[in-house]
């Protein structure tokens, strides 16, 4: 599938503008955004319920310029599933068959041999309400599959879910797409589905991809600092860069805090930046010495540990500008016992920490921009 | 508190409980009592007699025999069913692609005021409207005069008591009882059920008859029902619209009561249409696989 400079406008905003990306057979393609930054209006696009007002969409080859949603070779799956209450879920899945005139015993064959693969075998009878919220996400996408799309789009399907059936999904979604082979294009707004189930994503704000890339792309080598901020957690600070050795940059907040970090982009000394770090990055200790001899020490005082299993982190003060700043404790156990305003020195390599010109518009003082 | 006197004190709240709800439902019951159940056991008691003298009656079947002996009775009984049911289905087929269009396209305060467009006319009573229809549709009326100066007729055209005449008349009066439950069960109808029907290979037909038709089946049935029972009711239309030639059931009832001062034989005719549209819903409903519950609950 290939988009060529799509663009779609609403009134007084542009939806899409001018994208251009394309994705591979058999691909998992994710687009991730916030919402209302044009992911479903793209989405839309493909499947072909809005028309382009600019570039065109090509699947397979052919310009899908002018066909109607019932005559493309894509399938989409709804956010809220949108299955027929009026129908079991054998009339379901074999729904898009009839449409094309397969005859009633292949279609049964079939839509069977389809809820067979999809782990609902013996669920052909059964009424669309009768069955659980996962049950009914595999009948949505057997549905789908059962018509053997190029391309089947996938609008949010896991928004409704509780937590840890989300979970359960995202791997059953990757492991049905491996098996099937079929080209999945994903939107979400969580970053987790995105980084977990794609081969390739799009991160996309006001219209436009901000980035395109693996998910070790995203996560390790953002491109702007939209994405650096929306992928994964990170600790930002905002300051000006105050000399230069090759790529890394030092760093200064107003305030008075130096950081040095790897930049990304054309940064002049003196210009205003932004910094990301990753939590994980981090190293913490208790003395100053015990830290990696070859980075910039920094001190603290432990404002609050957030404790999450493996995922546990301790929110500091960094001692002079008491800014904010997250590191996530190792898995040993080792820091489990910190308590409240306990002192404690940290450092980060600069190589891992991204540096990127700060965005105009994007204000803010405050050093940690996390998310999920 | 002892048992006894607990038991007593419940068995208090009990009968107030019963008290407050047989007084709320006091209005309706006597409504139901005095308006609709004493008529018509006494109509169902005079259907059932026969005049063999001077204030003498006996028990007897005659008035009944009399609607199949005369072959005008039953006649325009069927007639009238024929056509009631025809009035219902051209309504039902005029009324869908508005409450359509109220419930899907227009968004809005433009659906409201399509709403009240269909409202409008009831302002009116039935009477005035019907009398609108004439002075449309009679000889010296304005469409006929409309068709000569068109060219289209030589002569002006009687188009007043013609069986299509009641049918359009019927259809116009009983629009606005089909489009309210069509359009509340079309609301109803989550617009991604269309897309994803749309998306899955279906075109605009079969879309309207395996998603959107059994989606609205209880509205339509709803509809249908309301509609059917008010066409075969009605006398005021066919008879102003129809003439001489109406020939409606409702004029053989009102024949027998007030022209011909034989309530015996109107009682008969009265509880012969109730058999009929009881009837006719019943296997309405059958058919479309429907139940009565379901439908009312559209209403």
């Amino acid at each position: 599938m290939v988009a060529d400079a799509v663009v779609k406008r609403f009134a007084d905003h542009v939806a899409v503008d001018s994208l251009s990306f394309s994705v591979e057979r058999g691909s998992f393609f994710s687009i991730l955004g916030p919402s209302g930054c044009g992911k479903t209006t793209l989405l839309r696009m493909i499947a072909g319920f809005i028309a382009p007002d600019g570039g065109d969409i090509r699947i397979g080859g052919n310009s899908m310029r002018d066909i109607a949603p019932n005559r493309r070779p894509v399938n989409m799956v709804f956010q809220q599933l949108a299955l027929f209450p009026m129908m079991s879920v054998g009339e379901n899945v074999a729904f898009g068959l009839a449409r094309r005139g397969v005859p009633r015993p292949e279609r049964i064959r079939r839509s069977n041999a389809m809820l067979e693969r999809v782990g609902l075998g013996g669920f052909s009878g059964k009424r669309v309400d009768e069955l659980s919220g996962g049950q009914r996400q595999r009948v949505a996408i057997a549905r789908s599959l059962v018509l053997e799309p190029t391309l089947l789009l996938l609008d949010e399907p896991l928004g409704a879910l509780d937590l840890k059936l989300r979970e359960h999904m995202k791997i059953e979604l990757k492991q049905l797409q491996a098996a099937f082979g079929t080209t999945f294009v994903y939107i979400t707004h969580d970053q987790s589905e995105a980084l977990v189930l794609s081969d390739h994503v799009g991160v996309m704000s006001e219209g436009r991809f901000e980035q395109l890339g693996s998910p070790q792309d995203l996560y390790y080598r953002p491109q702007t600092p939209f994405v650096a901020a929306f992928v994964g957690a990170n600790n930002r600070i905002v300051g000006r860069a105050t000399s230069k050795d090759g790529a890394l940059i030092e760093v200064s907040t107003d305030d008075g805090w130096i950081v040095r970090a790897q930049g990304t982009g054309a940064i002049a000394v003196g210009d205003a930046v932004e910094v990301f770090v990753r939590p994980e990055v981090a190293t913490l200790a208790r003395a100053a010495r015990d830290l990696p001899a070859d980075q910039p020490r920094h001190a603290g005082e432990v404002q609050s540990v957030l404790f999450d299993g493996a995922n546990s982190a301790v929110l500091l003060l960094e001692a002079r500008t008491r800014r904010e700043f997250r590191i996530a404790l190792p898995q040993t156990g080792q820091f489990s016992d910190l308590t409240p305003r306990e002192k404690i020195a940290f450092s980060f390599d600069p190589a891992r920490a991204v540096c990127f010109p700060a965005r105009a518009g994007v204000a803010g003082r405050d050093g940690s921009g996390q998310q999920g | 508190m002892d048992p006894a006197n607990r038991d007593r004190a419940a068995d208090e709240r009990r009968w107030q409980g019963r008290l407050v709800l047989g007084l709320l439902l006091a209005p309706a019951l006597l409504w139901l009592g005095a308006l609709i159940v004493l008529p018509h056991v006494h109509l169902a008691i005079l259907s059932l007699r026969e005049r063999v003298g001077p204030r003498h009656y006996v028990a007897s079947l005659a008035q009944y025999e009399t609607f199949f002996a005369e072959p005008l009775y039953w006649h325009v009984f069927v007639r009238t069913a024929v056509m009631s049911v025809l009035a219902t289905l051209a309504t039902l087929v005029l009324a869908f692609p508005v409450a359509w269009i109220i419930a899907k396209l227009a968004r809005g305060r433009a659906g409201s005021l399509l709403f009240i467009v269909c409202l409008i006319p009831f302002w009116v009573s039935e009477t005035v409207r019907t009398l609108g229809w004439m002075i449309l549709l009679r000889e010296s009326g304005v469409l006929p005069a409309l068709l000569v100066k068109l060219g289209l007729t030589a002569m002006p055209v009687e188009l007043l008591y013609r069986d299509a005449t009641i049918l359009v008349g019927l259809v116009y009066t009983s629009l606005l009882f089909m489009v309210v439950p069509l359009v509340s069960s079309l609301e109803s109808l989550d617009n991604s059920l269309i897309e994803a029907a749309y998306d899955l290979g279906a075109g605009g037909f079969a879309i309207l008859r395996t998603i959107v038709i059994p989606h609205a089946a209880p509205g339509i049935t709803a509809g249908c029902i309301v509609v059917f029972m008010l066409t075969l009711g009605n006398y005021l239309t066919p008879t102003l619209l129809g003439g001489k030639n109406s020939q409606w059931f409702t004029e053989q009832i009102y024949t027998q009561f007030i022209t011909r001062f034989n309530w015996e034989q109107g009682a008969a005719f009265g509880f012969l249409l109730l058999g009929l549209s009881t009837a006719l819903v019943v296997i309405g409903l059958k058919l479309s696989g429907q139940r009565f519950g379901d439908v009312m609950r559209q209403t």
